[in-house]
C-alpha cells in the first residue's frame, strides 16, 4: 500500500517534470531582434500603464511613434513593461537592455536610481528618464516645467472660485509635486489675492480612497475648486466631486485634472442631464516628450547626458483642450498670462521659498 | 520515508500543481496560451544567469519573512506584523549604514543586528500585550504595520533626508552587495544576503528542535495550560517567541536595505514581502527546510512573472492569481488529505 502511494507521488513528480520541462524552450527565436530597425521600450513605475496619468501618456506617445514609423509591438519594435513594486525597476530595465532595445525609457522619478545604476553597468545602452535628472552620458533626462502649467490652471481657479477657497491635493510631498503646488498657488494669488489655497498631501499616488477622503473634507469646508497632482489618488477627488454633484446638481464644485485631459473622468449624469465636474486640466505632454526624444534618437541625435526641459513654448505643459466649463473672460486672462510667462515677464515659482518671494512682489 | 512525512511533503506539492493547472485553465478562458505563459515564466526565473541571480535575490527576504511567520506559528502565535517589523528593520539597517563609517567586519554585522533589534522591538509590543493583557496579537500586529509604515516615512523625510523621498546610499562597508556575485550573474542585483537567510533557517531549526528553550516554546504553542502546569513561564515564552519572530523579520528588511536597494525610500504602501511571508510559511509547512523551497518558488514566480507580458502577452496579474490559487489549495489541504486517503483506501 505504501508502495502504491509512493508510486502516485512518483508519477506526479514525473508529470510535473514533463510539464515544466516541456516549457522553457521556445524563447530563443524571438529574442534579440533585427538590428537594422530601431526599437524602443519603456518601464512604467508602480502606477501601471493604465494609470490615466503620465505612465499612460508616455505609452500613448510611444504607440504613436511606433505607428508613425511602421513598427510592431513587441521585441524589435515598441513595447512596455509594468512594475508591480519598486524591486522590479532594475529587473525590468535590465530585461529591456537584454532584449536589445535601442532606447529605453524609465517613466517617473522613482526610477532614477535604477536607471543610474544600469546606465553605468551597460554603457552602450541608451536610456531616457522622465521627471528626473540622471547625470550619465548615456541617459537623456526629460523634465517638465509643471509650475508654468500649474500657474495657468491657478489663474483659472482664482477667477472661477465663488467662495474664495481653493484646494490642492498632492500625491507625495516631494520636490516634483512642490513645483505643481507653488506654481498653482502663484497663479491663484496673481489674479485673486483674496483667495486662500489649502494644501494637503495624500502621501501616495495610488490610493484613491485617501484622495476621496481629503476631497470630502475640503468640499465640506467650503472649497469649490480642487486641483490635484496626485496620479491615481486624484481619481478619488473626482469620485467625491461626482457624488456631491449627484446629490445636488446645482452646487458649483470643480476639479482640475492633471497630466492628461481629465474631462472624461468628470462626467456625471443626474436625472438624465449630463454634467462635468472637470473645470480643466493641467496637461503634461509626456507623450510629446517621449515621441520627441524617440524621434531624435532614431535620427541619430540621442540627447545623452543632456537635460531637456519641456515648458509652455514647447507645448510640453499647458491647459487641456477641453475648456467648455471655463468662462471666455477667464480664458482670455489665461492667454495673457501665458504670453507673459513665455516672454519671461513673469517668473513662476517652483519651490515654496520661491513662492514666498513671488507673493512678496505682488504686494 | 514514513507515510506522515510523505503526506506532509505531498500536500504542498499537489497544491502547487493544482494551482498551476487551475491557473492555466484561467489563462485559456481569458484567451492566453498557458504553455507560452508558463515557459516565459520559467525562462524569466531561470533562463540564464541574470534571471537566476534575480530569483535568488527575491527569494532572500522571502525566506526570512517565512521564517518569522513560521516561528510564531510553531509557538502558537499568528504574527501578521512581519511586514511592519520588516520595514523598521530596513530603516534601522539603512540608518546604521548611513550614519557610521566603520570597518566592514564591524559595520555590516552591526547594521544587520540593528535591523534584528528593531524588528524584535516592534514585535515585543504585541508580544507583551498578549502575555500581560491577553490582547490578541493579530489585531495589534496589524495596527503596528501601519504605525511602522508611516513612522518610517516620517523619519525618512525628516531625519534621513532633507524633506526628500529617500535616504542617502549606505556606505560601502555596510553593503551586502558584491561585484563578484554581480559579475557571475551579468549585473543582477544578487547579494550576499542569501547566505544570511540560509543561516537563519539553520538557526531557526536548531533553536526549535534542538534546544530546551525551543521545546518550551513549542510546548506553550501546543497547550498553554499544560505548559503552565509543567512549570513553564507561559508569559515569558510568548514574549520571547514574538521577539525572535520579529528579529527574523527585521533581518529580512536588512536584506532589502543593505543588499537590493542600498537605501530606503518613502513608501506609498506595504512592500508585500511580509504578507507573502505568511504564504511562504504556510506552503513550507512551517518547517525551516520547507520554507527555503517555498521561498524559492515564490521568488521564481515573482521574478519570472515579469517576463510574461513581453514574451507571451500574458498580464503579470495572472501570476498573482496562480499564487492565490496555490495558497488556496495549501489552505484547503484538508481536501487534499481527504483525497489522498481515498486513493489509499481504493488501493487496498
Amino acid at each position: 500500500m505504501k508502495k502504491k502511494r509512493f508510486g502516485v507521488a512518483l508519477s506526479l513528480m514525473l508529470a510535473a517534470g514533463a510539464l515544466l520541462g516541456g516549457c522553457g524552450q521556445k524563447d530563443e527565436n524571438n529574442a534579440g531582434g533585427n538590428k537594422d530597425t530601431f526599437s524602443v521600450a519603456m518601464v512604467t513605475d508602480v502606477g501601471g500603464v493604465d494609470d490615466k496619468s503620465f505612465n499612460q501618456s508616455a505609452w500613448e506617445g510611444l504607440q504613436k511613434f511606433g505607428e508613425d514609423n511602421g513598427m510592431k509591438k513587441g521585441k524589435g519594435g515598441y513595447d512596455y513593461l509594468q512594475s508591480q513594486s519598486d524591486a522590479d525597476y532594475t529587473t525590468n530595465l535590465n530585461k529591456l537592455v537584454r532584449s536589445d532595445f535601442d532606447l529605453i525609457y524609465g517613466i517617473g522619478f522613482l526610477m532614477a536610481d535604477a536607471i543610474g545604476e544600469i546606465a553605468e553597468q551597460k554603457p552602450k545602452a541608451q536610456f531616457a528618464i522622465v521627471d528626473s535628472v540622471v547625470e550619465k552620458p548615456n541617459v537623456a533626462s526629460i523634465t517638465f516645467k509643471e509650475h508654468e502649467g500649474s500657474f495657468l490652471v491657478g489663474v483659472v481657479a482664482g477667477l472661477t472660485t465663488k467662495t474664495n477657497k481653493i484646494g490642492f491635493v498632492g500625491g507625495m510631498e516631494i520636490p516634483l509635486i512642490e513645483k505643481f503646488e507653488s506654481g498653482f498657488r502663484a497663479g491663484v494669488k496673481a489674479v485673486n489675492p483674496k483667495a486662500t489655497v489649502e494644501v494637503q498631501y495624500a502621501g501616495a499616488f495610488d490610493q484613491a480612497d485617501k484622495g476621496k477622503a481629503i476631497a470630502s473634507s475640503m468640499y465640506a469646508s467650503g472649497i469649490d475648486v480642487i486641483y490635484h497632482a496626485a496620479g491615481a489618488t486624484g481619481n478619488g477627488v473626482f469620485s467625491e466631486a461626482k457624488d456631491l454633484k449627484t446629490k445636488d446638481p446645482n452646487r458649483e464644485l470643480w476639479v482640475i485634472g492633471v497630466d492628461k485631459d481629465q474631462a472624461p473622468e468628470g462626467v456625471v449624469k443626474v436625472g438624465g442631464k449630463e454634467y462635468n465636474v472637470t473645470l480643466t486640466s493641467m496637461v503634461k505632454r509626456v507623450d510629446v516628450a517621449v515621441y520627441d526624444v524617440a524621434k531624435k534618437t532614431k535620427d541619430g541625435q540621442f540627447p545623452g547626458g543632456k537635460v531637456i526641459e519641456y515648458g509652455l513654448p514647447e507645448n510640453g505643459v499647458g491647459i487641456a483642450p477641453t475648456q467648455d466649463n471655463i468662462k471666455p473672460e477667464v480664458l482670455k486672462a489665461v492667454d495673457e498670462w501665458k504670453e507673459k510667462i513665455i516672454k519671461g515677464e513673469v517668473k513662476v515659482p517652483k519651490t515654496r521659498d520661491e513662492y514666498k518671494e513671488f507673493e512678496a512682489t505682488l504686494k | 520515508m514514513s507515510s506522515g512525512r510523505l503526506t506532509n511533503f505531498l500536500i504542498p506539492l499537489l497544491a502547487v500543481l493544482l494551482g498551476v493547472i487551475v491557473g492555466s485553465i484561467v489563462m485559456v478562458i481569458s484567451g492566453y496560451d498557458p504553455i507560452a505563459g508558463y515557459s516565459a515564466l520559467l525562462y524569466g526565473a531561470f533562463g540564464d544567469s541574470y534571471y537566476i541571480g534575480e530569483t535568488i535575490r527575491q527569494m532572500t527576504p522571502y525566506i526570512l519573512a517565512g521564517l518569522a511567520v513560521a516561528f510564531a506559528f510553531r509557538t502558537g502565535l499568528f504574527n501578521i506584523g512581519v511586514e511592519g517589523q520588516l520595514i523598521v528593520g530596513w530603516l534601522a539597517a539603512v540608518w546604521v549604514g548611513v550614519a557610521f563609517e566603520l570597518p566592514k567586519f564591524i559595520h555590516l554585522p552591526l547594521a544587520i543586528l540593528a535591523a534584528a533589534a528593531a524588528g524584535a522591538l516592534w514585535a515585543l509590543i504585541p508580544g507583551f500585550l498578549k502575555a500581560r493583557f491577553k490582547v490578541h496579537e493579530v489585531i495589534v500586529t496589524i495596527m503596528m504595520n501601519y504605525i511602522a509604515l508611516h513612522a518610517t516615512n516620517a523619519i525618512i523625510r525628516s531625519v534621513l533626508s532633507d524633506k526628500g523621498y529617500k535616504s542617502e546610499e549606505i556606505h560601502e562597508s555596510a553593503s551586502l552587495r558584491s561585484e563578484f556575485l554581480q559579475s557571475i550573474t551579468d549585473y543582477s542585483t544578487l547579494h550576499y544576503g542569501i547566505i544570511i537567510a540560509l543561516l537563519a533557517a539553520v538557526i531557526m531549526w536548531f533553536l526549535l528542535e534542538k534546544t530546551t528553550k525551543g521545546y518550551e516554546l513549542r510546548a506553550v504553542g501546543f497547550n498553554q495550560h499544560a505548559s503552565h502546569y509543567a512549570g513553564m513561564n507561559v508569559s515569558n515564552n510568548i514574549v520571547l517567541a514574538m521577539v525572535i519572530s520579529g528579529a527574523f523579520a527585521g533581518v529580512a528588511g536588512a536584506m532589502e536595505g543593505l543588499g537590493t536597494f542600498a537605501n530606503i525610500s518613502v513608501k506609498a504602501g506595504f512592500t508585500g514581502v511580509g504578507f507573502d511571508g505568511i504564504a511562504v510559511a504556510l506552503l513550507g509547512g512551517n518547517n525551516a527546510f520547507g520554507i527555503i523551497l517555498s521561498a524559492l518558488l515564490f521568488g521564481a514566480l515573482k521574478v519570472g512573472a515579469l517576463e510574461m507580458p513581453s514574451s507571451a502577452g500574458v498580464p503579470t496579474e495572472l501570476v498573482d492569481i496562480v499564487i492565490a490559487l496555490i495558497i488556496f489549495f495549501v489552505a484547503s489541504s484538508y481536501l487534499i488529505r481527504l483525497l489522498l486517503t481515498r486513493v489509499k483506501k481504493e488501493g487496498k
